[in-house]
């Protein structure tokens, strides 16, 4: 009885690992053989998104910055989430700025536009997200909660540039300048993007902050070198 | 007299379509069927989901004792819908975004492990394949039968292309949930009906 036992313990366990095993190298083959074409055409949708969220745009630079919290240029084809967008002109039309944290029950991916001039968010893009199709994917598409990303303010500290109110959601019967009403039926994924802005304006926008004049000289040299010598 | 392997393909399509007949999987089917290519897409991977898991459980029936069955089947139908949903994102982003979770979903469709538990479980890999196959294209068919006329009428185009002048008026509600039920409740009155003329007596 107890070698029966014994057995059929083992098939469970020889069936669930075996099965395991197989599934896994399933899944890996298929990723490794899937990722660098999902990298390349989510960095082409991330371009196009930026002039989308830039109105006016017609050229972008991607920038990064360094451990000293200045901003330079990126060499050609690193990823970054920072773009600068320039107009015809070579004037600043606004910075894209992508961002992601956890949603409902994936990580939702955004873009949204600041203009550095204003201290405010004047647009956002939902890239990519997993939420609840139609409850939490209203992110993507809800017309008045992307509204309210056309005109958000970002209060910085006009001693060190800190932001010092962080963008929340509305929970008073007046709304701020930096909040926005969350969608009903989908309050947790509002949260998170709600969220995830606030945390990448915490980080961004005083280091854009110290580095205005430094982003003027990247648009005048560009716009010097787009005309030539 | 045991059912033949054309058998096993061709009762998916039409006698035991899973959507028309067994009334399977119908948040897809409802949610997903907005258009016709999300339609045949969401039809497409979820027959390749279906194949394939039906194929590996067939296999490995004989390694795979009953107690741990429901665990394992899982686990192979979730293996599946992630390769299914990498090769989505690899073919088109836009296409992965317009199917949402709905393609992570396919590993609660109760038509897949239906199939797994009822037959792919008792048969061997051909017949399995067969059947799999069969049910996976009746799926897909109900599919863009639902897909087509809400896209037809709801946005006067197929796969795209515009079929009315500018004067056409789009029935919006076509498109939206609402517009899913009252789609399969037509198409099931006129299924319904075709079948009971057919079973009705010749001369009665």
């Amino acid at each position: 009885m107890r070698a029966t036992d014994s057995n059929s313990a083992f098939a469970m366990y020889r069936a669930l690992v075996g099965t395991g095993c197989v599934c896994a190298l399933l899944v890996v083959f298929t990723y490794l053989l899937t990722a660098p074409l999902i990298a390349q055409k989510r960095s082409a949708a991330l371009h196009e998104a930026v002039f989308a969220v830039l109105p006016g745009t017609t050229a972008t630079l991607a920038l990064h910055a360094n451990d000293q919290g200045e901003l330079g240029l990126l060499e050609h084809g690193a990823a970054t989430p920072l773009y600068l967008g320039l107009d015809a002109g070579g004037r600043i039309t606004g910075l894209a700025i992508s961002a992601q944290g956890m949603g409902y029950q994936d990580l939702i991916r955004l873009l949204y536009d600041y203009a550095p001039d204003r201290g405010r968010v004047i647009g956002l893009k939902v890239l990519d997200s997993r939420e609840t199709p139609g409850l939490g994917d209203r992110i993507h598409h809800d017309r008045a909660f992307l509204a309210a990303f056309e005109d958000l303010q970002i209060p910085l500290s006009a001693d060190d540039g800190r932001v010092q109110q962080p963008i929340t959601i509305r929970s008073g019967p007046h709304r701020q300048p930096w909040q926005f009403d969350a969608i009903t039926g989908a309050t947790i994924s509002s949260q998170a993007v709600a969220r995830i802005l606030s945390q990448s304006s915490a980080l961004w926008a005083p280091l854009i902050w110290r580095n205005q004049e430094t982003l003027q000289g990247i648009a005048s040299r560009a716009e010097g070198a787009r005309h030539g010598p | 007299m045991a059912p033949s392997a054309s058998d096993d393909f061709i009762k998916g399509l039409w006698r035991d379509n899973p959507v028309f007949v067994q009334v399977l999987g119908m948040c897809p089917v409802l949610a997903v069927s907005n258009s016709a290519l999300n339609a045949l897409t969401m039809g497409l991977a979820t027959s390749f989901v279906l194949c394939l898991s039906s194929l590996l459980v067939a296999s490995l029936r004989a390694f795979i004792p009953a107690e741990v069955r429901i665990a394992c089947y899982v686990l192979i139908i979730a293996s599946f819908v992630t390769v299914v949903d990498y090769l989505i994102q690899a073919i088109s982003l836009e296409l992965h975004a317009a199917l949402g979770a709905f393609i992570s979903l396919i590993v609660v469709n109760c038509l897949i492990l239906a199939r797994a538990e009822a037959f792919a479980s008792r048969n061997t890999p051909l017949r399995a394949l067969l059947d799999a196959l069969g049910m996976g294209l009746g799926f897909t068919f109900a599919l863009l039968c639902l897909g087509a006329v809400r896209e037809i009428l709801g946005m006067g185009s197929l796969f795209g292309i515009a079929l009315f002048g500018e004067a056409f008026q789009p029935w919006v509600v076509m498109i939206l949930p609402g517009g899913g039920f009252f789609t399969l409740a037509a198409w099931l009155l006129l299924i319904t009906g075709l079948k009971r003329r057919r079973a009705r007596p010749q001369g009665a």
